[in-house]
């Protein structure tokens, strides 16, 4: 690990500003993820501010909406009451992340800016284009177990880690950041980028700012949602493929309101838009799931490690629903 | 493996004339094989509580004035050179005391190598930093120390290497073509030929004949390897986690070119060892660099150099052809195949040994080969060779059964040799099929169903499956053990062993006192120190009844002294030692219990304060009379989620023949310890080497999967306890049988669940889709 400066921020105008003082500077969280890179050496900030001290509440709205405070301990959201009722699909992917411990420190903040796991990222002695832009990928021809089969490039095919993102990505979330020149809001769907010829570059937000908070807008159909994660073991393990899910049949049998999002697939949280297309007002039956889920997977391209996840998904994303279908939440 | 090649030799050089005329079959049996007073109580650790309390300190944690710590870097490549070799920056950079490459590294002679040279504790032969030469892809290439432990890691960071690669042979199955038989396995035979079993496979009614793979497994001890290494002089201290304090001492001796009496190794706690707590390059580089430096060097390796720098399990590729007759017994055995090692190493991964000892068969064909391959030197890993041996062999006999229609435990059973199948020598204690008995009555295995997707719980489908558990009986030759004998009837039993979690603190504590009619409380084992009586190595599950027949040598000296000591006003006056017993806290004469004498009354008398008492242990000759091998029957009940794949093992009945236990709590632990390990090596465990680079991509616990809390049932262990009569106190070691046969068992419970054979470990879940 590098030698590096710390501070700490009382309030996000006071962050924005130490970061913008010193070039090279990163925000910390928990740190779980930050300074483990930082120990690799994949990560080598000058100057650290810890943002930790930043609202951490969790606030329910008038609209029926919730505010998470960017440094919320997962812990905390995973177990606050109003998120277990309303959204409990978030409640759930947080609880299949990582360990209590990690979670315990984790921060929401930090959570959705984490960084891939392609191991090849994580080993200085590899290539790899998303730590050094042009050096090459060499997970293409590697170990690609955990690797992307949505909207990858021959650039990189990592995928994005976190299970908490794919809810948010379901949910139709607002990011709330703070710069420089004041605040704005942006779209979760938006937030993270797949790569192209840029991996290095993972999300809209720029480099001096600073994620305050985050935004669930109000939706019924998310009291009846879930969080369906396929691992390598029982807990403790990224997902090979994870299905976050809402659910709202109609009376007739239709389906009404439906939120899909798949994780461990993409280079972001893959929102399953086509799917939720091809959902609308079909039948709710494991034929229209099936449909919906091939739909969404048209475009995935295997690697030899990861081709199995295609079916993989495609079934979860079934199984997903039809559970919910069913009643059943887990 | 010189080892057992040692003991061997030294049974056929030492029998006759220890024995002059008695076979050792027909040496009697240990006269404590069924006491029970102290052995069999389920005795907590003695070291529980420190533990506990963190108090225990471990090799990493010894404080040491003017200590300076250590940080290693590993090299990038698999084979060539270092080109260029930067340590500017290093050198000037806070805290940093030296930077040590090949070029400033004392010269140092090349590790005696463990299982080649008597001496040898090194898991590899290769010179340590002593050239350009590059060898593996992780090889420790420059190490810094400096006045914190993150001065040294940042500092090791600024080396820059640049390396002039070479061609390296990496791809194992490129490299199988060309695979070899090695001279011996462990001391064993290679190639083991009865009949023409080719033809009687291909003739036979029933026949099965597959291909089965596993890969390569990382060693993730708890603590990963340390040594804080001091030099007063040209004497050497080395604060270590091994489980072989005087092959250590030895094999530094041999490096640094001094006595072996100039090395202390203490190593009083070890956090895990199950094969790899060896000597690997850290052990050098930490007392070369502490001699450069003068000062006291710690060198704690992180998780990752663990995986860089000390080697696993290896990969095999293995066939086993079973030809059966129409009564279920075999015509014909084969089970051959190769492993990858490296030119600079002795471990041949001996997958064929549980087929030399285990069914009846009329024709045999056991052999193994190997590759060598540019990387860390693969090592011994719990139960090498038995662990996956046995899910080769165990799948391929539940297939046979599956093939002829029959119960996997009933075809078993008409497997079962009358002797060792191909020594032909009698098994000293066997008992297998007892152990299928108990294990499928407590399983409720009659309630299965043999039909594969039969049964099913919503999305998950439930199976059932069964193998043979085996693993040899190992006891040592050369150990040595002293009875301190205090006149407040106190012993100290004193000899250099090893506490790597398994209760050898306790477990021998207990043994002595039994051997000594003490209570457990008034006896004290003190362990793991090279200044101590010449402990054999923890391994081989061996290490119990190596204490145990030192211990019990020592005991008969210490006999012959107090007899003498009692002299003619006790009332043991004119008896011979093979006429008293121990008992009570003292000697008692056999035929009158009343006839006895307290130990502290003998010295008290005798006006001497301690009595000394030392042995070493006779050879092992039992290994050479008998055919000994533990035994057990494992049965696995699982889900397999039908719709991902996903497996998850719920229910788990282990049934041992392991002759006798000496503490069931520790036992239970060290069954169940092997048993989720197994869990891991059927299900998850698979150590990533990029054939491209050598390079090991998974050295991390977040990503090189053992199993979690989730992953693991209820674990239900039994055992025969039936006494082994050729062994010390009639047991057997337990740490590495409960492995065996997990594979295996999990394999054909994922068969019956799901109608899938998966013959390539691990079981994930994209091989159940
Ligand atoms: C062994 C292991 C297993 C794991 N398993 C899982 C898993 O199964 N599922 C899962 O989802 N996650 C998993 N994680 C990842 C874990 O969820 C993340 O490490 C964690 O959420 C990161 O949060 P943090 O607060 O510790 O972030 P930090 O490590 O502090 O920071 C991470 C990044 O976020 C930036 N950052 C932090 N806060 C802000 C902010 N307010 N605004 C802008 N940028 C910010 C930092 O600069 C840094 O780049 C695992 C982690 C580990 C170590
Ligand atoms: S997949 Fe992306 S992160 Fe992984 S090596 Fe390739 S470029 Fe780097």
């Amino acid at each position: 690990m590098n030698p590096f400066d710390y501070a700490r921020a009382a309030d996000p105008a006071e962050a924005v500003r130490l970061a913008g003082a010193r070039p090279n500077t990163k925000f910390l969280g928990g740190g779980t993820n930050l300074v483990d890179l930082m120990r690799e050496t994949i990560e080598t900030p000058d100057s650290l501010v810890d943002v930790t001290g930043l609202s951490r509440r969790i606030e329910v709205l008038a609209d029926g909406g919730i505010l998470i405070g960017a440094a919320a301990r997962n812990t905390a959201v995973a177990a606050d009451p109003a998120v277990r009722k309303r959204f409990p699909m978030l409640a759930r992917a947080i609880l299949a992340g990582a360990s209590a411990q990690i979670r315990n420190m984790a921060t929401v903040g930090g959570n959705i800016m984490q960084r891939t796991r392609c191991c090849y990222f994580y080993d200085d002695a590899a290539r790899c284009n998303k730590r050094v832009p042009g050096a090459g990928c060499d997970a293409v021809g590697g170990f690609n177990r955990m690797h992307a089969i949505l909207g990858a490039s021959p650039a990189c095919v990592a995928t994005h880690p976190s299970d908490l993102c794919v809810a948010l990505a379901a949910l139709d979330a607002v990011v709330h950041v703070e710069g420089p020149t004041g605040g704005r809001t942006l779209r979760f769907i938006d937030f993270h980028r797949l790569p192209g010829d840029r991996p290095d570059i993972e999300t809209a937000l720029a480099a001096d700012e600073l994620i305050t908070a985050v935004e669930l807008p109000p939706l019924s159909a998310a009291a009846r949602s879930t969080y369906r994660k396929v691992r390598d073991r029982s807990s403790y393990a990224f997902a090979l493929v994870s299905v976050a899910a809402a659910l709202d049949v109609a009376a007739d049998g239709t389906v009404g309101t439906v939120r899909l999002a798949l994780g461990g697939v993409a280079h972001k949280p893959w929102r399953a838009a086509k799917a939720e297309a091809a959902l609308h007002g079909a039948p709710a039956t494991e034929a229209s799931f099936r449909a919906a889920a091939e739909a969404e997977l048209m475009d995935a391209v295997g690697l030899p490690g990861n081709a199995f996840k295609i079916e993989l998904a495609k079934r979860t994303i079934v199984a997903t629903l039809a559970g919910l279908v069913r009643g059943e939440r887990s | 493996m010189s080892l057992i090649r040692d003991a061997i030799d030294a049974v056929r050089r030492l029998v006759p004339e220890a024995l002059p005329g008695a076979l050792p079959s027909e040496a009697p049996p240990d006269p404590l094989i069924d006491a029970r007073r102290v052995i069999g109580t389920p005795l907590s650790r003695v070291d529980g509580p420190l533990k506990v309390a963190g108090k225990a300190r471990f090799a990493a944690e010894v404080p040491l004035d003017g200590l300076v710590y250590a940080a290693l870097r590993y090299s990038a490549v698999a084979r060539g050179r270092i080109a260029v070799l930067d340590t500017a920056a290093a050198e000037a950079a806070p805290g940093v005391l030296l930077v040590m490459t090949h070029r400033n590294a004392p010269r140092l002679s090349p590790p005696p190598l463990m299982m080649a040279d008597p001496r040898g504790a090194a898991a590899s032969s290769l010179p340590v930093m002593q050239d350009a030469t590059i060898r593996w892809n992780g090889e420790p290439v420059a190490l810094v120390v400096a006045a914190t432990q993150e001065q040294a890691e940042h500092a090791a960071s600024l080396i820059r290497i640049d390396y002039e690669a070479e061609a390296a042979a990496l791809s194992f199955d490129a490299a199988k073509p060309h695979a070899a038989p090695p001279g011996d396995i462990l001391g064993e035979p290679t190639t083991i030929k009865v009949g023409d079993a080719e033809a009687a496979v291909a003739g036979a009614a029933f026949r099965v004949d597959r291909i089965y793979r596993t890969p390569r497994h990382n060693h993730c001890a708890i603590e990963p390897h340390a040594v804080t290494v001091a030099w007063e002089g040209d004497s050497l201290t080395i604060h270590d986690a091994t489980q072989m304090v005087h092959l250590t001492r030895s094999t530094m001796a041999a490096v640094f070119g001094i006595a072996e009496e100039q090395v202390r190794v203490l190593s009083p706690f070890v956090g895990g060892g199950f094969g790899n707590k060896a000597v690997w390059n850290h052990h050098v580089l930490a007392a070369a660099a502490a001699r450069m430096v003068n000062r006291p060097v710690r060198l704690a390796l992180s998780r990752e150099g663990v995986f860089r720098a000390t080697g696993g399990r290896t990969l095999t590729e293995q066939r086993v052809a079973l030809g059966a007759k129409a009564d279920g017994t075999l015509a014909g055995l084969i089970h051959s195949g190769v492993t990858g090692i490296t030119s600079h190493n002795q471990c041949p991964e001996q997958f064929s040994f549980p087929a030399r000892h285990l069914y009846a068969a009329d024709s045999f064909l056991i052999t193994q080969s190997a590759v060598e391959l540019d990387m860390v030197a693969n090592t011994f890993m719990r139960a090498p060779g038995e662990s996956i041996g046995t899910f080769a062999l165990e799948s391929a006999i539940d297939e046979l059964a599956e093939t002829m229609g029959l119960d996997p435990v009933e075809l078993r059973r008409r497997l079962e040799p009358e002797r060792d199948p191909t020594s032909g020598l009698a098994f000293s204690s066997r008992h297998l099929v007892e152990a299928y008995r108990r294990g499928a009555e407590r399983f409720g295995w009659d309630r299965r169903n043999p039909t594969p997707r039969a049964r099913r719980d919503g999305d998950w489908l439930i199976g059932q499956g069964v193998a043979t558990a085996t693993y040899p009986y190992y006891r040592m030759p050369g150990g040595e053990a002293r009875i301190r004998l205090r006149a407040d009837g106190h012993a100290v039993v004193q000899m250099a062993a090893h506490e790597m979690g398994m209760g050898t603190a306790t477990v021998q504590a207990q043994q002595a006192a039994e051997r000594l009619g003490l209570p457990v409380e008034r006896v004290t084992f003190e362990y793991g120190d090279s200044a101590l009586p010449r402990g054999t190595l923890a391994g081989g599950s061996s290490q119990s009844a190596s204490i145990a027949a030192a211990v019990a040598a020592a005991q008969a000296v210490l006999v012959e002294q107090l007899l003498r000591l009692a002299g003619n006003d006790s009332p043991l006056a004119g008896l011979k030692p093979a006429e008293v017993e121990a008992r009570d806290g003292g000697l008692c004469y056999r035929d009158d219990p009343r006839r006895c004498e307290s130990y502290a009354s003998i010295l008290r008398r005798a006006g001497q304060d301690e009595l000394v008492a030392e042995a070493a242990a006779p050879p092992p000759a039992e290994t050479q009379a008998y055919s000994m091998h533990s035994y057990g029957a494992q049965f696995c009940e699982l889900r397999v989620n039908a719709v991902t794949g996903e497996t998850r093992v719920t229910r788990w009945v282990g049934s041992f023949n392991t002759g006798r236990i000496l503490n069931p709590k520790t036992a239970a632990s060290q069954f169940r310890g092997g048993i989720i390990m197994g869990l891991g090596l059927a299900l998850t465990e698979e150590t990533l080497f990029d054939e491209r680079t050598g390079r090991i991509m998974n050295p991390s616990l977040a990503d090189y999967h053992v199993p979690v809390h989730l992953d693991v049932p209820e674990i239900d262990v039994i055992w025969n306890d039936i006494p082994d009569p050729h062994s010390p106190l009639g047991l057997h070691g337990i740490g590495e049988i409960g492995i065996t046969g997990v594979g295996a068992a999990v394999a054909n419970a994922v068969h019956n669940a799901t109608g899938i054979r998966v013959r390539e470990l691990p079981i994930t879940l994209d091989k159940l889709l």
